[in-house]
């Protein structure tokens, strides 16, 4: 069983910090499907388009009929716990560190029987679990078997904590506090238990609404912090980023300009440089920090958040030059992810629709409400989800970008600003 | 059982008259070797060449069984041991390579493919390599077994061990007769790489490795050859070597593949025409070599072969002794459990003690008046159970 989580003992600063293992990374080609379900935190199964057998481990053809045509398809994960076990001994370094280790096969209601990390609250086999997927601390797709119903603290169990990344007792930067969302992501983090919270802003000498009641919570210290500014990151990094454990960059500058509806190209410049090059500079600055406490204890440094938006996976015209800047923090931001996954950091990029400010005053609803976000991002972090698309809106570019990006090119064409 | 699962061949197969095993040999394990596994095949084939008065030229088929020859198969060894064969298998199968092998060589002296075939199973093991082979050993190990605790095999074994025991009632005291009898036979071995009694105690409060596997339930991976000469019984006769006969064989891979978790191997669907073939049944064995990876698995292919029913093998258990000079002996040279696991050699291990037990040419104690005997193959956990699994039902005699 799982009990409540103890907050964690201050770290003695004698020890040596311990180095961030993985779990073996290595997969196949056909497996990293279940890579790509888990990074958007779905349970799917190769299914076969011919006779729809459904199966695992991922393979290159139907077992069944030998068709090469697969897809994966989302499954409920019920299923029964047949047999487990609780390893005490392991070859591999990572698991060796954090034994005893609890494993459980499953077979599935829909077939297949799996192998999976066994959640603590799964009574003894044979039992009624729920399977679902979830990114190991290698950032790769596994399966963990869950209780059928929602338990208490089942956030806190020992293995799941190695895959998500739980703000609770955690130290957070966000690195704007002055717009809704930064003040709803400070409020959510909290929620969520995080021990501390950095909020930057960029420009101390104004007032912004809201800043001054976050400023009072006893959590929050205000910082100094533009993205902009290289000297300004690199203070910032010296004195908190050894102590950060999830920095959500959430500083965005976004006008609603195309190309010919205005001359020139400093608000263009002004977006790249905030959202673009702010990253960057926060990267390089802050990266080192948080790599190196990749296994640092209970409340090791664990995650980096991107706010990017829906419009970076397909340019919405209307919003040309600000879709370009965040086509390119995505692009960096899977750079990032790539040297972050040796410390077993997850990049988790957020791309949400409009958001309800006044960037997207012209546009229709539905928008995003500024704590809707901030909800969609603790979940992120709690159940280590990768890409998170919050909203309705965003929900329906995907599945439209997923389908088929060329047509979805097309319709945003032809959509009004 | 699956709705297309195939229907038995209404053919029985050729027997294997006038085609007999010869000189068993075994290279002595080590826990470590710095010795690749070519040298670990060569001291094999020179053993078996000399205690049959034979030379390199005589031999013109080879099969090999071998996971740690990369990247070489068995081709690289023709070359790099000067054989030249005209015939030639390459079975890196585990624990049923031996009987694989045997299978094909029978075949191939049978028809005159070939006049002398050396069967060798054989595998180094470096302080490396077995951790190394784990998450590599297959696709489906590699993707979906060990990223999940990296427990290797004690893992999978694990799995299917505890829901023996909930399904069928079996205790660890069950098991542990069972390593501790193999452990008696070991003592009279000269090649066991455990040379001290086991007590039923120490095998109980052993340290936890997968619960509720302990470490006398694992075998010790090692370095090892084991190998024996296929060839026509007028040639073994002129020679005057010691040999026996090979009544029946089976072998089946992923049977079963529905099941949802292993309690039976393809043995089930085998076993009636393995002893029709042989002529001889269940009761005629005087020992039996299982294939003991863990004890779970020599209980299962008991059952499965028709020594006790399905679930019953617990039972078997307590009714029996296991020693050589008990009731039922068993794993007469140790098993795995107690001589080692040589990689590819374990599935070998239990065919050349047989063919030694049979011919009177011991290296452990003899079984008293041993006539038949049967040899199992099992191996290959690719994902969450075995693929393989074989027998043979051996004579001794003329």
């Amino acid at each position: 069983m799982t009990g409540p989580l103890t907050r964690p003992k201050r770290k003695n600063p004698v020890l040596r910090t311990r180095l961030p293992l993985l779990p073996p990374w290595q997969r196949s080609r056909a497996a990293l499907g279940l890579t790509a379900c888990a990074a958007l935190g779905r349970f799917e199964l190769q299914t076969c388009r011919a006779c729809g057998a459904v199966q695992y481990p991922p393979r290159e053809a139907c077992h069944s009929c030998l068709s090469g045509e697969l897809e994966w398809r989302l499954q409920d994960g019920a299923g029964e716990l047949i047999a487990e076990t609780t390893i005490h001994h392991s070859n591999d370094s990572f698991f060796r560190e954090r034994l005893p280790w609890r494993l459980g096969m499953v077979r599935l209601d829909a077939g297949p029987t799996v192998v999976v990390h066994l959640h603590g609250a799964c009574a003894p086999a044979p039992s009624r679990v729920r399977v679902n997927t979830r990114l190991d601390k290698a950032g790769q797709g596994v399966l963990v078997a869950f209780p059928p119903e929602e338990v208490q603290n089942m956030a806190n169990d020992k293995q799941l904590r190695e895959m998500t990344c739980d703000p609770r007792f955690r130290k957070v930067l966000v690195t704007d506090g002055k717009t809704a969302v930064g003040q709803s992501l400070v409020r959510a983090v909290i929620g969520a238990g995080a021990d501390l919270v950095w909020v930057g802003f960029a420009e101390p000498w104004k007032k912004f609404p809201g800043l001054q009641e976050i400023a009072a919570l006893p959590q929050v210290t205000l910082i100094p912090l533009d993205v902009t500014d290289s000297k300004s990151i690199r203070t910032q990094a010296g004195e908190i980023g050894g102590r950060v454990d999830i920095l959500i960059n959430n500083a965005e500058v976004h006008r609603t300009h195309g190309i010919a509806s205005r001359a020139g190209i400093e608000a263009a410049r002004a977006e790249m440089d905030v959202n673009y090059f702010g990253l960057l500079r926060l990267a390089q600055e802050f990266g080192p920090a948080l790599k190196s406490r990749g296994a640092d204890g209970q409340s090791s440094a664990t995650a980096w958040v991107n706010l990017l938006s829906v419009y970076a996976l397909s340019n919405f015209p209307a919003h040309g030059t600000f879709s370009a800047s965040k086509a390119a923090a995505l692009s960096l931001a899977q750079c990032l992810r790539a040297e972050m996954r040796p410390a077993g950091i997850r990049v988790i990029n957020v791309f949400p629709g409009p958001i309800d400010d006044e960037w997207n005053q012209a546009l229709p609803p539905p928008k995003l409400g500024a704590q809707a976000l901030a909800r969609a991002v603790v979940a992120a972090l709690q159940d280590g989800v990768e890409d998170v698309y919050p909203g309705d809106v965003a929900q329906e570019w995907l599945e439209r970008f997923r389908e088929n990006p060329k047509v979805l090119e097309r319709e945003l064409a032809g959509m009004a600003g | 059982m699956s709705a297309h699962a195939p229907e038995s061949p209404a053919r029985d197969p050729a027997g294997y008259a006038d085609v007999v095993l010869a000189a068993p040999v075994t290279v002595p394990y080590v826990r470590y070797s710095i010795r690749s596994t070519h040298w670990f095949v060569a001291r094999a084939l020179a053993a078996m060449l000399e205690s049959a008065g034979l030379r390199k030229p005589d031999l013109d088929g080879l099969s090999l069984g071998s996971f740690m020859l990369a990247p070489d198969t068995a081709i690289g060894l023709t070359q790099h041991l000067g054989i030249t064969a005209r015939w030639l298998d390459y079975v890196p199968l585990g624990g049923a390579c031996g009987i694989v092998a045997l299978r094909r060589a029978l075949r191939a002296v049978q028809s005159g493919d070939a006049e002398v075939v050396a069967c060798v199973g054989a595998d180094t093991n470096h302080v490396e390599s077995f951790r190394a082979s784990l998450g590599s050993f297959s696709v489906f190990a590699r993707d979906a077994v060990f990223p999940y605790g990296s427990g290797g095999p004690n893992a999978s074994f694990a799995f299917l061990t505890s829901h023996y025991m909930r399904e069928f009632g079996a205790t660890r005291q069950d098991f542990g007769k069972l390593c501790v009898a193999q452990r008696d036979n070991a003592l009279g071995y000269r090649h066991a790489m455990f040379k001290k009694k086991l007590t039923l105690d120490e095998y109980l409060n052993a340290r936890l490795i997968a619960e509720p596997i302990r470490l006398f339930d694992c075998v010790m991976p090692c370095a090892g050859a084991e190998g024996f000469l296929v060839m026509r019984r007028e040639r073994a006769r002129r020679l005057g070597l010691k040999y026996v006969r090979v009544l029946s064989t089976c072998e089946r891979h992923n049977a079963f593949p529905d099941d949802p978790i292993q309690m039976r191997g393809g043995w089930v669907l085998d076993r009636e025409r393995l002893y029709d073939s042989a002529g001889v049944g269940p009761a005629d064995m005087s020992f039996v070599q299982t294939y003991d990876d863990y004890p779970v698995m020599s209980l299962i292919q008991l059952e499965d072969l028709g020594f006790c029913a399905k679930g019953d093998g617990p039972q078997f258990v307590r009714r029996n002794t296991f020693t050589t000079d008990g009731t039922f002996p068993i794993n007469t040279s140790g098993g795995q459990l107690s001589a080692g696991q040589a990689g590819c050699a374990a599935g070998f291990l239990g065919l050349v003690e047989a063919i030694r037990q049979l011919s009177g040419q011991n290296l452990a104690r003899p079984v008293p008046g041993a006539r038949h005997a049967m040899v199992v193959g099992f191996g290959m956990i690719t994902y969450d159970r075995g693929l393989c699994s074989a027998a043979a039902i051996l004579a001794g005699g003329a």
